[in-house]
This record gives structure tokens, C-alpha cells and sequence, in this order.
């Protein structure tokens, strides 16, 4: 209650609190994009033969490709030669531990609250892999969770450290092929996460990666693979946040993950780019592609994702049901205000036998913005005994905003058993009222009416997580009654 | 001490006129029973007073405590101490009847100035308020007002009542929908919340609940006003000759 409170008191005072530039010295490539921009890139990264020609040939791939246009999505075409593709903060030598991280950078950090050196003090329970911009800074834990064999650090020391790894996995999932923004990742991204948790281990904490846009102009394309091994377990939490600028920033990311024999990966993000200001001017455009390959038997992925930033999103976590019995899950809340426009879903593709997926879907539009659930259950031929069952519900506040639900359906199994559930609701005037006779101001009442509109979703949040996004929750929707 | 002053209110929802010059007051202590037939704009009374937002105040004043309600936001006045119990209590789905009673309780504890109840503490007084009222710990977990009974829903204001100790409670209708022993049960729970500080506003169309909570004074309301006022004889009177000979005197 106490939490309440203080979130009120911030609401007050605050628009995009994650809205602030660190000054530091950026090394960067020239703006624009060719081969010799990505020759540049890799080399800067000093990256082995075999990635520079992958890039090279997504990037060849890429010219052929035309951006998509079928989502409900209005806005500016992005001129990618006007974007600078690599910008790391300037260091002489990488950091070997937090001690050698420029404290300017620690500094933003602490400002989005994750002070990183008093979370390894602390031993607390979440490992950070804090990605600035482009480049993975710092990577804690890493010592104590290598004991049982876990790998967790940027993918650009995974592509030099665990390369035959890498390379076994990389565009397994996402192929360069995939989508026009994949491609555009595969040939130019620059750093990410990378786990690896071996057969049998179960991870004893939450992985945690903090991304954040900071240099001006710069398109953040990063890269995760996550590879749970037979008999693995782990929880991945991503939060996303970006300074405030008048232009807009592209973030076009891949997530691919590999789930193997009787593994289990949960995938929770909270998406908190920022959104632009009242007016639509500004903001992150967020074009991402994550999908989860459930190539083990009994195998399970479950997302969950808090989506309150951005000013433009893009994205599908998607799930490939390949293993017999093998579970995907998507639990998603997206909340959009101002001039946000978000179309979002996910795609549930069912290939292996007695596989189950479940889609719960909370999308919440306040002020002008337009939000679109787009989602995809796919059941194949030999996928005997498939189940679907998916709910998408949308809450409208006030009458200037959209909310629309496209849900694709492709069943060539006639064992199938798919049910899908849509509503479409508006916070009602008696329900405030309500609330407020009870003492409870406006804000807070629609926050409430909110969090117990989204409880399903929010319940899956580990629990750090849930507190944050409900904070987020309420700080997106301020001023959204009158 | 007077509670509640309210002189020469006009008021309406939708442009329309449904109170009319209408003047009453409520000292501490005191319980009085509106009572009118179906339509008179009774509930429309108790909107009002809480501070609905599409209902307007044409004209007169109206004060709470001395403060000036009218100017006062709807939260403000339950904070200040004015609880309505709803004839229609509205569901939230998603949010737990004790979720839903923390924010209240502490919303009021802020306004007042004192420090927020945490959870452990707020369940302890939830537990024994709820106790006292017959509810089981099962239903405050239920999400409020969601697939409620008649009698669950006005049990469940009674003990919304009776965490917020309101200095002026409005039940609207409490009667309505039920049996003779969830009746029994709010009529109890209401006395048992009464005392010397606070008064009872009872908005009803008959005289089942003003026989277990007894009413100083009766006012018979019609056409946006107090036609007549008595003490608790009056509602007897108009239970043996209904509402239609006091309609005909106005």
C-alpha cells in the first residue's frame, strides 16, 4: 500500500522518468548502411570469418526485401541510411569487472534502478547482463553461476568464447531470412545476451538484462540466444527502457531460444522504450521478432510480457511446437496512451503430437492510441491432439482510442481442439464512481481497475518484476481520466 | 452538531429536474428514513450527495461537517465521511474484496493524515470486521462484487461500512433484494455500527428495514422534495394508507 502511495506521488510529477542522456564518449561507425559499414562493425568487434559472411549475406538478402505493411501500424518510413548501426561507449579496454566500468555508465544504471556493484555485493538473486546501446558492459554473477556449468554473458563474448555453440544455434530459430526486420538484425546487430544452461540444471536465479538505448540516432539491434539444454530450467527477465528524444529511435531485436528434452524457459519482458510525448512526437519504433523452438519432447516456453513503451511495436513472441506434448504459452499485457500504436500477438505453431498452447492476451487503450492483438494458431497435419485455447481481452478508456483483434486460425488436424474468447470493455463510469465513493481517487481507481484487469497476466511476473510493472502500469495511464 | 445541511438543492441528471428545493438536516446521533415511491428520484437524491459525475447541482448548497460539499471532489466527501451504500453495487472483476477494501481504507487514512495500514496490519482488521459480520475469509478473496448475491453485495457494503466508519452513512435501498435474514443480518450490522457521532440516512420505498432499525425521522418524499416529516409513526401511517393520500396533499 505503502508502494501505492509513492507511485501516486511520482505520477504526479513525473512523464518518462527513464528519460535522461548519459554523457559519454561514444565510438561509432559512419551513419548509413553497406558491406563496408558491416566489415566495420565486425571487425570492431573483432568477430571470427564465418559471422562476417552470415551478416554479409543477410545484408544481400536484406536488399531484396521490401518492409512489411499488412500490420495496422501508421507511421513515417524509417530512412535506414540516415541510422548509425554500432555505437559503443568508448572504453580503451573492455571491462574485466564492474570496478573497470566507466562510472558515468553505473550512474544511468543506478538511475533505472539497478545498481549494479550493490547487486553483486549484495549476492542478491537476479544476474544482470546490462546492455548500453550496443554493447554488453557488465555481466555479474557470472563466476558463481558458472560453478554448475551455466553460461551467461554478451553474445559477443559468447560468439569468441563458446563459438561452435553459437554458431550450432545462431538463425536456427530466426533464420536471416525471416522477416525484413530479422534480416536487417542478422546483418548488422551488435551485442545481446547469451545463456546456456546444460542438461540437467536447473538455474538458481532469475537472468536479467537491462537494454538501453542512449547515443542519438542509433538503432539498437540486439541479439539473445538462449539455449536450455535436456532437463534444464531457467527464468529470463528483460527490461527495456530509452532516453527521451524528439526523433525516433529504431529498435529492431531477435530472441531466439531453443528449448531441448523435458526443458522449461520463461521469458518476461517488460517494455518500457520511450513512447513519444502527447503529441505522438518522438519515441521508440520496436520492431522485434522472439520466437521459442520447443524442439525437445515435454518441453515448455512461456512468455510474458508488459508492453507500455515504444511509440510504434511490432512484435509476435512466437512458439514452435515441435517435441510431442510440448507446451507454449503467451501471457501479454499492452497498454498504449497518447499516440502509441501497438500491434501485437503471437503465434502459436503446433508440429508435434498432444501439444498445448495457451494465449492470454490484455490489451489496455487510453487517449489516441490504436492497439491491435494479432495472433496466429497454426495446428499441422501430423499434430494429433492439439489444443489452443486463447483469450484476448480489450479495455477501452475514453472514446478516442482503437482496440482490434485479429485472430488467425489454421487447423489441418481434425483432432484439434482450439477455443478462442474475445471482450471488448470500457472502464465504466459506475465503476469510478464506485471507487471513488470508496475514497479512492481517480488515478488510483483506474490503476486498481486495471491491475485486477490484467491479474492473470500479472501473476506470472516473478515477483520483483510484477511490482515494477505495475508501477509502469500506472505511470502510462497518468492523466488518462479526466 | 449538525452532519448534514442541505438547503434549497435543485439538481438533475441530464438536464432534467429531479430534485427540487429540496432542504433537510441531520445532526449527529440521529437516523432518518426517506421514504417515497418507486421513481421519485430518491436514488438520484444519494448521487448527488456522493458527488456523481453526470449529475448537476442547479441551484441551494449543501455542507458536510461544515465544509462545503458541493465544491468537494467524490473521493473527498468519502474521505470527509459520507459513505453510500449502494443499491446497485458495481462488480470489478480482477480485484480481490480485500485488495479493493486496503486501497479504500488507506486512501482515507492518507487523507486524514495518518500513516498507511501494511498488509499484515490491514488484514487483521479486515479479518475481525468481516468476522463480526458473518464473512468468511473465502469470500474476501473473491474478486468484489463479481457473481455476488443479492445479499452477498449489501453484506459486503455493510462491511465496507464498517472498516470506513463514515460519520454519515446514505443506504440507498439496502433492503432491496432480500430475504428476511440477510435483512436481519445488515439491519444488525448497521446498529452495531452506530453511535452518539455519526447518523444514518435510510432511502427506502417500504418499511421491512425501518422495523429493525429505528428511524427519529421519517420524511415522505415526492416530486424532488420532503412533502411531509414525522417521527417513526409516520412510516406506520403510510404503510396502512400508502403513498397516494400524501401525494394528493401536496
Amino acid at each position: 500500500m505503502a508502494k501505492q502511495a509513492k507511485i501516486l506521488e511520482e505520477l504526479a510529477n513525473e512523464k518518462y522518468k527513464y528519460g535522461f542522456i548519459t554523457d559519454i564518449e561514444a565510438d561509432t561507425v559512419p551513419l548509413g548502411l553497406n558491406e563496408d559499414i558491416i566489415r566495420l562493425i565486425s571487425t570492431k568487434k573483432n568477430e571470427p570469418q564465418w559471422l562476417l559472411e552470415w551478416r554479409l549475406k543477410a545484408y544481400r538478402h536484406w536488399l531484396t526485401m521490401t518492409e512489411p505493411h499488412w500490420a495496422k501500424l501508421n507511421f513515417e518510413p524509417v530512412d535506414f541510411q540516415a541510422l548509425r548501426y554500432y555505437a559503443a561507449p568508448k572504453q580503451k579496454v573492455r571491462p574485466k569487472n564492474l570496478n573497470e566500468v566507466d562510472p558515468s555508465l553505473l550512474e544511468t544504471y543506478n538511475k533505472l534502478g539497478i545498481p549494479l556493484k550493490e547487486q553483486e555485493a549484495l549476492a542478491g538473486v537476479v544476474a544482470v547482463d546490462a546492455v548500453f546501446d550496443s554493447v554488453s558492459v557488465a555481466t555479474t554473477y557470472r563466476a558463481k553461476l558458472k560453478e554448475q556449468g551455466i553460461i551467461f554473458c554478451s553474445i559477443s563474448e559468447a560468439i569468441k568464447e563458446h563459438p561452435d555453440l553459437v554458431q550450432k544455434y545462431l538463425g536456427s530459430v530466426v533464420p536471416y531470412t525471416d522477416n525484413f526486420y530479422a534480416c536487417l538484425n542478422s546483418a548488422v546487430f551488435t551485442d545481446g545476451s547469451f545463456v546456456f544452461i546444460p542438461k540437467g540444471v536447473r538455474c538458481p536465479m532469475e537472468l536479467s538484462t537491462y537494454f538501453r538505448i542512449n547515443a542519438k540516432g542509433t538503432g539498437q539491434f540486439e541479439r539473445t540466444l538462449i539455449i536450455a539444454e535436456d532437463d534444464s530450467y531457467v527464468s529470463y527477465l528483460e527490461g527495456c527502457t530509452a532516453p527521451q528524444r524528439d526523433e525516433n529511435q529504431l529498435h529492431a531485436a531477435i530472441v531466439e531460444i531453443v528449448v531441448l528434452n523435458n526443458a522449461e524457459v520463461k521469458y518476461s519482458t517488460v517494455q518500457n522504450w520511450y513512447p513519444g510525448d502527447e503529441n505522438g512526437k518522438g519515441g521508440v519504433y520496436n520492431f522485434v521478432t522472439k520466437r521459442a523452438a520447443c524442439r525437445g519432447a515435454n518441453s515448455k516456453i512461456s512468455w510474458t510480457q508488459v508492453e507500455t513503451g515504444s511509440a510504434i511495436t511490432w512484435k509476435y513472441p512466437s512458439c514452435v511446437l515441435q517435441g510431442d506434448n510440448s507446451i507454449g504459452e503467451f501471457y501479454s499485457v499492452a497498454i498504449t496512451h497518447h499516440h502509441q500504436q501497438a500491434d501485437t500477438g503471437t503465434k502459436m505453431i503446433h508440429l508435434g503430437r498432444n501439444t498445448r498452447s495457451k494465449i492470454i492476451s490484455k490489451g489496455i487503450s487510453a487517449g489516441y492510441s490504436n492497439q491491435t492483438y494479432r495472433g496466429l494458431v497454426d495446428v499441422a497435419k501430423q499434430a494429433n491432439g492439439a489444443r489452443n485455447y486463447s483469450q484476448c481481452d480489450s479495455l477501452l478508456i475514453g472514446s478516442t482510442c482503437g482496440s482490434h483483434t485479429v485472430p488467425y486460425v489454421r487447423n489441418r488436424n481434425k483432432s484439434a481442439i482450439l477455443e478462442h474468447e474475445a471482450t471488448t470493455s470500457k472502464i465504466s463510469d459506475e465503476q469510478l464512481f464506485y471507487c471513488q465513493q470508496r475514497g479512492i481517487g481517480a488515478e488510483e481507481a483506474v490503476g486498481l481497475i486495471v491491475s485486477g484487469f490484467c491479474k492473470e497476466v500479472m501473476q506470472n511476473l516473478p515477483m520483483e518484476f510484477a511490482i515494477e510493472a505495475a508501477k509502469l502500469i500506472n505511470i502510462s495511464l497518468e492523466g488518462s481520466v479526466g | 452538531m449538525v452532519l448534514l445541511k442541505i438547503e434549497n438543492l435543485t439538481a438533475g441528471v441530464a438536464q432534467k429536474e429531479i430534485i427540487k428545493n429540496f432542504s433537510l438536516t441531520i445532526n449527529a446521533g440521529e437516523v432518518h428514513a426517506i421514504m417515497g415511491p418507486n421513481g421519485a428520484g430518491k436514488s438520484t437524491l444519494s448521487y448527488v450527495l456522493a458527488g456523481k459525475s453526470d449529475y448537476e447541482v442547479t441551484s441551494g448548497k449543501a455542507w458536510l461537517n461544515g465544509q462545503d460539499l458541493l465544491q468537494m471532489k467524490p473521493e473527498e466527501r468519502a474521505n470527509a465521511g459520507l459513505f453510500l451504500s449502494m443499491q446497485y453495487p458495481v462488480a470489478i472483476p480482477g480485484v480481490s474484496v480485500s485488495n479493493f477494501l486496503k486501497h479504500a481504507v488507506n486512501a482515507k487514512r492518507k487523507y486524514a493524515g495518518l500513516p498507511e495500514l501494511d498488509a499484515a496490519e490491514f488484514l487483521k482488521l479486515l479479518r475481525s470486521a468481516a468476522k463480526e459480520l458473518g464473512i468468511s475469509a473465502e469470500m474476501l478473496k473473491r474478486e468484489i462484487n463479481v457473481g455476488f448475491s443479492g445479499g452477498e453485495k449489501k453484506r459486503m457494503e455493510i462491511l465496507q461500512m464498517s472498516l470506513l466508519k463514515p460519520q454519515l452513512a446514505i443506504l440507498d435501498e439496502a433492503d432491496s433484494g432480500l430475504d428476511i435474514d440477510a435483512l436481519r443480518v445488515v439491519a444488525e450490522g448497521v446498529n452495531k455500527l452506530r453511535t452518539a457521532d455519526n447518523a444514518l440516512l435510510i432511502i427506502t420505498h417500504h418499511n421491512d428495514l425501518l422495523d429493525l432499525i429505528k428511524p427519529d425521522f421519517v420524511h415522505i418524499y415526492a416530486d424532488g422534495h420532503i412533502v411531509r416529516s414525522g417521527d417513526a409513526n409516520l412510516a406506520l401511517e403510510l404503510e396502512q394508507s400508502g403513498y397516494k393520500s400524501f401525494l394528493e396533499e401536496v
